[in-house]
């Protein structure tokens, strides 16, 4: 099943963005915060029918371009101490300070792409250690912590959309008039996570249509002033999210500071084991090997933190292109399928 | 990791822990213990797990809103 949305919708949306755009008289900047909604715009080519004074801009919501350099060192050590690793799969070549986990897998250390962290689980079955990497949002977050109840050891960088969408609301270089808001993460939270959020926002489908029609919505919002939430994926995104999802969470997750690539820590926004489960908590049980992992030292001209915030377009990275390219990437952005830079790479745009 | 597909409920399992996806031909194992899911329901399906059913009406109430805002 897919919404209605052919090729005259879209049209109809695209002459509506642009009355009401024209009737705003200034410029307006959206981001879209989440990764696969910037592949959604390059994908369809949205830009190129919204008017110039409308402008989309790539946000944090990137969980693999998030991951703190040091986390990513860190699951490098274990692997390399012995450790199987399990992990989703663009996590592979996110370069590290020595190296990537792709690296670590090539000098013989045990490192498996899953598509589903069930998959983490049947590695565990001989009794040897297995630590799955907990990457991603509150989508993925929920699939961690079920898996971490039933006994896996989990490194986790799971981190929270809100707690990021209010921080990047406070950065003095951070200018931005409303968010398209994630779908998926959305599905699981609700409408109603982002009611604290002094910003236009409108929770978007996948679809060419979702992203117009939320287009739409913002700038009408905008027009009027208004700073609201709204809801536009109302086919999955429901006002509570997913009880069961958010009760699983709850239950071994506690909110944390977590280190962002790009914001730094921000305050409340990851997502901690609970002390009851400090067995399956790789900080905790593998805390003699992780001791040793140094504070890495800034980037050599790695720009990945002001494209997270939209304060710097990919090509305006002094790497894009020459030194950092998808199949020799430099930073994060370049190495996941929804990483600004490797979309832009990619799509010319 | 952050892409989610949507599929056809075609079995579920004994435990119901588990139930079989057709998605557009392809069959999977699939977690549901996020969602209690149901024969022939559509779900939409995120890393191996079901997090929502999605009905008819939900859609046709998201090609209403599309509709209305694009102006018929």
């Amino acid at each position: 099943m897919v919404v209605s949305g052919g090729r005259e919708v879209c049209g109809k949306l695209a002459g509506k963005i642009r009355e009401v755009a024209g009737s705003i008289e200034r410029d307006v900047r959206l981001m879209e915060v989440c990764g696969t909604h910037t592949q959604v715009v390059a994908r369809y080519g949205i830009r190129s029918v919204l008017p110039s004074s409308v402008k989309l801009v790539s946000g944090p919501g990137c969980p693999v371009c998030v991951t703190a350099q040091r986390d990513i060192d860190c699951v490098v050590e274990l692997a390399l101490s012995g450790v199987k690793v399990a992990t989703y799969g663009d996590m592979m070549r996110v370069p590290g300070s020595r190296m990537s986990l792709g690296g670590a897998r090539a000098e013989g250390a045990c490192v498996e792409v899953v598509c589903s962290v069930v998959d983490a689980l049947r590695m565990c079955k001989d009794g040897e250690d297995v630590v799955f990497f907990g990457v991603g949002f509150e989508t993925t977050a929920p699939m961690s912590a079920v898996a971490l109840s039933k006994g896996l050891c989990v490194y986790s960088v799971h981190k929270t959309m809100p707690a990021a969408m209010k921080m990047l609301l406070s950065m003095d270089r951070v200018n931005i008039d409303g968010f398209i808001n994630p779908g998926n993460v959305s599905a699981i939270i609700g409408s109603s996570a982002y009611k604290g959020i002094d910003a236009a926002q409108v929770i978007t489908g996948f679809e060419a249509v979702d992203v117009l029609a939320s287009v739409l919505m913002l700038l009408l919002q905008i027009r009027k002033g208004e700073r609201k939430v709204e809801n536009e994926y109302n086919r999955v995104v429901s006002s509570r999210g997913n009880r069961a999802a958010l009760g699983v969470i709850d239950e071994v997750f506690e909110a944390g500071d977590a280190d962002w690539r790009g914001l730094g820590v921000v305050p409340g926004s990851g997502l901690g084991i609970r002390r009851e489960f400090g067995d399956c908590d790789a900080k905790v049980r593998f805390s003699d090997v992780l001791g040793d992992v140094r504070k890495p030292k800034s980037d050599s001209g790695c720009r990945c933190g002001e494209v997270l915030t939209g304060v710097i377009e990919p090509h305006e990275c002094g790497l894009f292109g020459k030194k950092c390219r998808p199949e020799c990437p430099r930073g994060a952005c370049m190495v996941s399928g929804e990483g600004a830079c490797s979309i832009a790479y990619k799509c010319g745009c | 990791m952050c892409l989610s597909v949507q599929g056809r409920v075609v079995e579920v399992r004994d435990d119901g822990k588990f139930a079989v996806v057709d998605f557009g031909g392809v069959r999977r194992d699939v977690n549901v213990e996020l969602v209690s899911v149901r024969l022939g329901d559509n779900v939409l399906v995120h890393a191996g797990f079901a997090i929502k059913i999605i009905s008819e009406e939900d859609f046709l109430s998201n090609s209403k809103l599309i509709l209305e805002l694009s102006g018929g």
